[in-house]
């Protein structure tokens, strides 16, 4: 039965291996040079990649990836595995042999599974490394505007286990997807926009529920100002939102709002708080003239006195690998589960 | 043993809709049993139910003495269409045949692959419809099994195709001890084939039994018009047709038809066939089963 999966499953499995073991040469070939220069340059490290070419692109492969990973997976080799036996009527060939169809869906999906977990385990384990002193400096607070804190959304779901959760649960929709749908083609297409989606939304709406976040009230100040949302005309607009950072490095800022004095969540800030907004960055000039230094600080001193305060939430960078292990956790145990649900579905009449 | 499929008040729904109702089947062993009916009557869902392909909705199924589905190892099965992956090679086909049969008969597979001059490094997809069936048939076949269904294995082949097939079948059976359960819409198909008539028309068998027998029991009577009720108790009409002044009755019957009245015509299983396939369907069953 193996052989079969294998001879069934050998043209897709080395395709999407192919690309994948060649990222992961490349990226050990280029790794040791890397972790030399993070050794050699310490804290120029980081402005020091920006002179590079290959590095930069390399890190940006290493982002995107292990996102492409999981919905290929789940539509090139989770959706056809069942659908395809279904749509050509060999079901009826091979279970019609001396085995059963649990035994016959069981070595299919182990097999297959197997192949899944150790691609992108071996993408994972490749990226992770590579991008260690990449993400190792910015955790020490060596300033990028190109490379994020591996906290940070984009970058967590393409280190360490994440990725292989994600593309074991692809694979198992695909295949419970193809099991219903019973059209290779429509399924690999369902599965497709299905992960895609799962990919976009998980991290803004299921990761922040897996762990409790540290949870702060700071008041704002001219130090740990990050922003301010506008909006209305720009000759007298509205504070909707103040920005402040949590001040710890590396960290995951999920949430932040103004609170007033009695703790509840402002929309729109006085308009007073104006004059608290930080001067644009250097080298824009000032559309009009702002307020002083000293004007500031007493803008948010009024702030502070009369009760406004930020809330926080987030996740500091030394929970990275606790949140990793939960995120792989729930996506592995779905993944659980579509596969029970086809274990179910396939001792019922297919005919 | 001396049943190889047993069904009792077995019936299949889809969905809504009644595949088979209430159907009672028996079939003995070391026979070529050709199940004949129009197109509807249930053959395929009755032959999917005996391997196990599909579980009933009503009544049960029994093939070698087991529920249907519990000894996939003695039971072979060509399915309809005679499916086979198009883009596994001959010689896959052997080997998938091998992995997952405990008791593969090589010799004989490749005998036959040999016999049929398949080339074992072609693809099943470029076969053309009769070899891909024998490709098919050969992997039933080589799996030693004491039952072989096959569900209308020659009805996408040509002329020359279907007879060469059904030839490699009866060639196989004569080789090795099975018993074979072949559907078909086909009357030629079934006596190519065939010493045993199962005709089943909604869900119901009209006639079963070994064909000798049952050509050597049915009669045409032409004559002088008569009614039904005049005739002897032992005849049983199958069909009745009357013009003004004649009556032509088809019957079955195992005694010697005394009355000089009648013409007398010995009929074709074709004959037989359309006759109990083209009446009414009789809400109850009469007692048609032929002793053997």
């Amino acid at each position: 039965m193996i052989w079969l999966t294998w001879r069934q499953f050998r043209v897709q499995f080395l395709v999407v291996a192919a690309v994948i073991l060649a990222a992961a040469i490349v990226l050990a070939a280029t790794g040791p040079s890397l972790l030399d220069d993070y050794h050699r340059l310490t804290d120029n490290f980081i402005k020091n990649l920006a002179l590079q070419r290959l590095n930069p692109l390399l890190y940006q492969i290493g982002v995107v990836l292990p996102y492409v990973v999981p919905p290929v997976v789940g539509a090139f080799w989770g959706a056809p595995l069942v659908a395809r036996e279904l749509e050509t009527g060999t079901h009826r060939l091979v279970w019609s042999q001396s085995i059963s169809r649990w035994r016959w869906l069981a070595v299919k999906l182990g097999f297959t599974g197997l192949g899944v977990v150790a691609v992108t385990g071996l993408l994972s384990l490749a990226v992770t490394w590579w991008s260690d002193p990449i993400d190792d400096a910015i955790n020490a607070g060596q300033e990028s505007n190109v490379y994020l804190p591996r906290m940070f959304p984009v970058t967590f779901g393409a280190r360490g286990v994440v990725p292989v959760g994600y593309a074991a649960f692809a694979f198992a929709l695909g295949v419970a997807v193809g099991l219903v749908i019973r059209r290779t083609l429509v399924a690999l297409a369902v599965t497709l926009a299905a992960v895609i989606l799962i990919e976009i939304v998980a991290p803004s709406l299921v990761r922040p529920q897996l762990l409790a976040p540290t949870d702060l009230y700071v008041t704002a100040s001219a130090e740990n100002i990050r922003g301010f949302m506008l909006s209305g005309p720009e000759s007298d607009p509205e504070v909707k939102q103040i920005e402040v950072a949590s001040g710890a490095v590396g960290a995951w800022k999920l949430y932040d709002r103004t609170v007033d004095k009695s703790g509840k969540a402002v929309d729109t800030l006085p308009n007073w708080a104006m004059g608290c907004a930080p001067a644009p960055p250097k080298g824009i000039p000032e559309p009009e003239p702002r307020t002083s230094a000293a004007d500031r600080n007493a803008c948010f001193q009024r702030l502070a006195d009369e009760g406004y305060r930020q809330h926080i939430k987030y996740f500091t960078a030394d929970k990275f690998w606790a949140l990793q292990w939960r995120e792989f956790g729930l996506f592995q145990g779905l993944a659980l589960l579509l596969c029970g649900f086809s274990f179910w579905r396939i001792r019922r009449d297919l005919s | 043993m001396n049943t190889v499929v047993r069904a009792q008040g077995l019936g299949k729904k889809y969905g809504r809709r009644w595949a088979l109702t209430d159907c009672d089947l028996e079939v003995p062993a070391g026979h070529v049993v050709g199940l004949v009916g129009p197109n509807g009557a249930g053959k395929s869902t009755l032959l999917n139910l005996a391997v196990g392909m599909l579980t009933p909705s009503a009544g049960s199924v029994e093939v070698l003495g087991a529920a249907a589905g519990t000894q996939q190892a003695k039971v072979g099965y060509v399915a309809q269409d005679t499916p086979t992956y198009s883009r596994l090679s001959v010689a896959d086909h052997l080997r998938l045949g091998a992995r997952l049969n405990p008791a593969w008969d090589e010799s004989l597979a490749q005998q036959r692959i040999q016999h049929l001059r398949l080339d074992p490094k072609q693809r099943a997809g470029r076969l053309s419809g009769g070899q891909r069936a024998q490709l098919a048939l050969t992997l039933g076949l080589a799996k030693r099994p004491e039952l072989l269904i096959l569900d209308e294995p020659v009805a996408a082949l040509d002329p020359l195709a279907r007879r060469e097939f059904l030839q490699d079948l009866m060639e196989a059976v004569a080789e090795q001890e099975l018993s074979v359960v072949l559907s078909s819409h086909l009357v030629s198909d079934v006596e190519r084939a065939c010493d045993y008539l199962v005709v089943l028309v909604e869900s119901r068998v009209q006639v079963s039994g070994e064909i000798d027998t049952l050509l050597a029991t049915h009669f045409r009577l032409t004559g002088p018009r008569r009614d039904q009720k005049d005739l002897p108790r032992d005849q049983h009409v199958v069909t009745a047709s009357h013009t003004d002044r004649q009556s032509t009755y088809l019957i079955r019957t195992d005694k010697p038809i005394l009355d000089p009245a009648w013409t007398v015509t010995q009929l074709t299983l074709e004959d037989l066939v359309l006759a109990y396939m083209g009446r009414d369907v009789q809400p109850e069953r009469p007692a048609l089963e032929v002793q053997r």
